[in-house]
């Protein structure tokens, strides 16, 4: 098989990349990029584990290929910090223990700012369901759930 | 003396006695003296013990002193999540 | 001296605070690095050919046209994994689950592995690999294992702890048995008797991250193994065995784990990469799809439970008696064993009987899966209890708290207790406004109770006390939910530092002294306690280093707040020395400042949870929400108290997704037909409500700080509270999980005869 050159946007960088036709943007983006914050827990868009935005849009990036990130932006956990300046989600995240083992945690971020990006100031409703399509064994989602609506209050310039 | 009950898959390898009375102030010297008493106890005691004294569970700690009297238990080794 | 791990209460400053978490940046900004997430230099990609058959005889592998694929450098069938296990039994049952020797046991057995240069190239050999199986018929169900004309899984397994032995093979690998007093006397005395039988269904760990590891094996003879797991040192024990390496010429690094809950306990994959890396002469990593790890990995067992409970009319339970029987895989273990042991474990009675066995079946091997075996057994002692509490017309927590174990009760698994938790979680739950909240249309409460042992087992630190005072802290039992936060508080505690000045690190097993894995929960109970030790040693170092550098007495320093102090009104001038001056010091005191720690953390101390549940039922779907959950459970004393929630709230969370929808379908082929997410549904957020939490703090006497640990009870009493919570709003008896909507649907059904 022949490789298709890509030109794309990720985290505001201009990057190029060669992939097989047949290649994930998730392989790409762990394999040929070393952004490995986006993790493969089933390759079969259920768990969410590789959640990266695209275009706006929250993705499983199992399910995208390589080549169609070509003339996309996406983002990626690795851009969510600005320098060393965390992001509300991020910082919400450690204070409200919203992660034990932290696996599922890069697509847990990527969805939820997809949200408040859309959305400022969801219900707990509407964050349950916006976050359905990203799987967490280890912490029951309480204080996920907690942590989202907690920087998203911060984020609105709130206070708590 | 201790009073030592065995776990039911122990007892056919003790003479058919579920408890026993032994003479013992460490678990060492509990586990040494019942390999002497009933060799057949040999290999679950060396390979799948717990020892729970007066309702505390040891897997290791077989320095552990034996309070006269002492109800002690073998139970077999458990696995955990 | 040995160190002295007695109770004694103080008032802390650090543990019950609830500081960030050491590795919190490098998980929110997707630095930690998983099983997954690591790579060598030359590496190859190993991928595993896995049969197709429930039960087959493997009569010829031919691995000829997959081994003349281009960029294929290594094949490796059983042949290649010799048996080194030198009869032992357990050992031998992890072997030949990692590679099928004369059998495929189960669907998804591995039987041949390939390492290649790429994912392509691995793929197409394992197509190429010719498996001449014999197939053979199967059994899955655990009650029609036990049939006497269920096919045989082993010819070898004869029934032990029977008397007389049993003379033909069996697919029984072990009966048990436990209690005391008599039973039928106790059942005779009984007023009124619920009787009843229950299955659950086989469930998966389903941690998110797959099974991963890079092995490299170098032609000295040594070897290194990054791998997720829930205890390194015992990973490398297994794979030292069973490739017969020198335990110290295999460093094994525990990467950052994505979950284990029991199922990264032992190897599944490892023995097969290095195997690999062995003939190919080059690093292989090895990472499972999400197929594979349902398929060959995990799960628990599903189990048949008969349950016999009698009482008097004043709630009195005379007699208590159950039968276990638990699907093991394919290889004999101790799983009923443990549900026997545990069943009645919350109650003090007089006369109780269970009975366990241990049955082989093809499905993947059992592994532990948090507080393992025992979930089932409380789905169906404290479902019966709570239709006991029915048939008597008295509340369900009233009954249990009338038979509650206390201490001085003689468990139904044989030991007294000392001090236990289970009476005051039910005088909580009694308490609680979520007890007598008002409940909706179609809704029903339940409540129960669980139990778990809870181990402690070899543990050892190194604290290192750095020249700016700061402290290195490297422990030897995998962080799996945030142990270094809590270890990072047990060290500024005893040293009277700050918790930012310590740094947490879980080591290598080439640079620590061997630890027991994260199990039983272990983690925090073991590993604070070897820290404690561990400070403990660093400040009778301090102390030396004070008195040489104030040039008195080591007796007239004494160690206070963090700081040495020249005691008495001689040296009234000497201004106290903090762990900071010291350390500036140290390199004109005698050098670097440490302390270590050996030992083994026994005396963990039994756990009790009562959780309280309010389920809605869909009469038209027979689907199921859960609206409310209340945990409480009793902690000793909560060490960093959101993480003490998160064990909580996560447990909770597994038992709601096991009572209510997961499940292993097996077609009539023996293959297992949902080995993925989709349909394989553990809770998603939108599944559940908040759950909240209740910690009580009764002390372990047999820890410092009372600590006991949180980690696997909380599993135990969802299967119950929620059926009992559904048996309650529909009116029927649920006695099968998971209680997915067909099942409800069909009990609904039955209850109005249609």
């Amino acid at each position: 098989m022949t490789s298709i050159a890509v030109s794309t946007t990720i985290n505001d960088d201009d990057v190029e990349f060669l992939c097989q036709p047949d290649e994930t943007l998730l392989d790409v983006l762990r394999n040929r990029l070393g952004l490995m914050g986006a993790k493969e827990g089933c390759g079969t868009g259920d768990c969410g584990a590789c959640s990266t935005i695209m275009d706006g849009r929250v993705v499983c990036s199992c399910l995208v290929l390589g080549a169609e990130a070509q003339g996309r932006t996406i983002e990626t956990i690795e851009g969510l910090a600005n320098g060393s300046e965390l992001h509300p989600l991020q910082s919400k995240f450690i204070e409200h223990a919203a992660l034990q083992c932290g696996i599922c945690t890069p697509g847990f971020l990527m969805a939820a700012k997809a949200l408040l990006d859309k959305n400022p100031d969801p219900t707990e409703e509407e964050i349950r369901y916006w976050l359905a399509g990203n799987l967490c064994r280890c912490t029951g989602y309480d204080k996920i759930v907690r942590a989202v609506q907690a920087a998203a209050t911060e984020m609105r310039g709130e206070s708590a | 003396m201790v009073h030592v009950t065995l776990w039911a898959g122990l007892v056919p390898l003790a003479d058919n006695q579920k408890t026993l009375a032994v003479e013992a102030s460490t678990i060492r010297e509990l586990l040494r003296k019942l390999e002497e008493l009933y060799p057949g106890l040999r290999d679950p005691i060396r390979n799948q013990v717990a020892v729970v004294v007066n309702g505390v569970i040891y897997r290791d700690d077989w320095s552990a002193e034996l309070p006269e009297g002492a109800e002690v238990f073998l139970m077999r080794r458990l696995a955990g999540g | 001296m040995s160190f002295d791990a007695a109770y004694k209460k103080q008032a802390f400053k650090s543990v019950g605070t609830r500081p960030l978490r050491p590795d919190g940046v490098d998980k929110v900004t997707g630095r930690a690095r998983y099983g997954a997430d690591f790579n060598m230099p030359g590496q190859l990609v190993a991928r595993v050919l896995r049969s197709p058959h429930a039960h087959a005889r493997i009569k010829r592998i031919d691995t000829a046209r997959a081994e003349a694929v281009r960029g294929v450098k290594a094949i490796i069938t059983a042949a290649d994994l010799p048996d080194l296990t030198n009869g032992d039994a357990a050992l031998f049952a992890i072997l030949d689950n990692c590679m099928a020797r004369t059998k495929a046991r189960y669907d998804g057995h591995a039987v041949a592995a390939v390492a290649a240069i790429d994912e392509k190239a691995a793929k197409e050999a394992l197509g190429l690999i010719e498996v001449d199986y014999e197939v053979l018929p199967h059994v899955v169900d655990v009650d029609a294992a036990m049939q006497p004309d269920a096919p045989i899984l082993d010819e070898t397994v004869f029934t032990t702890g029977v008397e007389p032995a049993p003379k033909a093979p069996s697919n029984v690998a072990n009966r048990s048995e436990f209690g005391h007093g008599d039973i039928e006397a106790g059942f005779a005395q009984a007023d009124i008797i619920v009787e009843r039988s229950f299955k659950t269904e086989q469930a998966h760990q389903g941690y998110i991250e797959p099974h991963a590891c890079v092995a490299s094996c170098n032609p000295d003879g040594t070897a290194d193994l990054w791998v997720c797991t829930q205890g390194h040192f015992v990973y490398r024990q297994n794979c030292a065995d069973l490739l017969g390496l020198e335990v110290s010429k295999l460093r094994v690094t525990s990467s950052e784990i994505g979950g284990g809950f029991g199922g990264k306990t032992h190897v599944w994959a490892e023995p097969v990469a290095l195997a690999l890396s062995r003939k190919a002469g080059r690093p292989v990593k090895l990472v499972m799809s999400r197929e594979e790890v349902f398929r060959a990995s995990g799960p628990t067992s599903a189990t048949s439970i008969d349950v016999k409970i009698g009482a008097r009319k004043d709630g009195k339970i005379t007699a208590a008696s159950a039968t276990l029987r638990y699907t093991n895989g394919p290889y004999g273990d101790m799983w009923a064993e443990l549900g026997a042991m545990t069943s009645f474990a919350c109650y003090d009675l007089e006369n109780v009987k269970t009975v366990g066995f241990e049955v082989l079946v093809n499905r993947p091997k059992v592994s532990a899966y948090r507080a393992p075996s025992a979930p089932m057994a409380a789905f169906a002692v404290e479902s019966a209890i709570d239709e006991l509490a029915q048939e008597i017309g008295m509340d369900a927590v009233e009954l249990r708290i009338q038979n509650a174990a206390s201490e001085g009760t003689r468990s139904s698994y044989g030991p007294v207790y000392g001090p236990i938790g289970i009476g005051p979680t039910l005088e909580a739950a009694k308490a609680h406004p979520h007890m007598s909240a008002p409940l909706g249309r179609n809704q029903g409460r339940g409540m129960a109770c669980g139990f778990w042992f809870n181990f402690g087992g070899q543990t050892c630190t190194d604290l290192n006390i750095n020249s700016d005072g700061t402290v290195t802290l490297a422990v030897g039992t995998v962080d799996v939910g945030g142990s270094r936060a809590s270890l990072s508080l047990i060290a500024a505690e005893e040293l009277g530092i700050d918790y930012q000045d310590i740094k947490a690190v879980i080591a290598d097993t080439a640079t620590l002294g061997y630890n027991d894995m994260t199990d039983g929960s272990r983690g925090t109970f073991s590993s604070s306690m070897a820290t404690i030790s561990a400070a403990r040693n660093a400040i009778e170092v301090m102390r030396k280093r004070a008195a040489l550098t104030w040039d008195i007495p080591l007796e007239d320093v004494q160690w206070k707040d963090g700081h040495a102090h020249a005691a008495g009104t001689k040296y009234g001038n000497l201004a106290p020395l903090s762990v900071k001056d010291i350390a500036a010091k140290s390199g004109n005191t005698g050098g670097p400042i440490a302390g270590h720690s050996e030992l083994v953390a026994d005396g963990a101390g039994v756990s009790f949870a009562t959780h309280i549940c309010d389920v809605e039922v869909d009469p038209e779907t027979g689907s199921t929400r859960v609206v409310r959950y209340t945990v409480i459970q009793d902690a000793g004393k909560a060490v960093h108290p959101s993480y003490v929630e998160g064990q909580y709230q996560g447990g909770a969370a597994q038992g709601i997704g096991w009572a209510l929808n997961e499940e292993y379908v097996y077609g009539d082929d023996g293959r297992l037909q949902n080995p993925g997410f989709l349909d394989y549904r553990i809770p998603v957020c939108s599944d559940l409500p908040m759950i909240d939490t209740q910690i009580l703090e009764i002390p372990n006497p047999n820890h410092p700080y009372g600590v006991r640990g949180v980690g696997e009870t909380s599993i135990v009493p969802p299967l119950a509270a929620i059926a009992n919570a559904v048996s309650n709003a529909v009116g029927v008896r649920m006695a099968h999980i998971p209680m997915s909507p067909p099942r409800i649907l069909s009990a609904l059904n039955r209850k109005t005869g249609s």
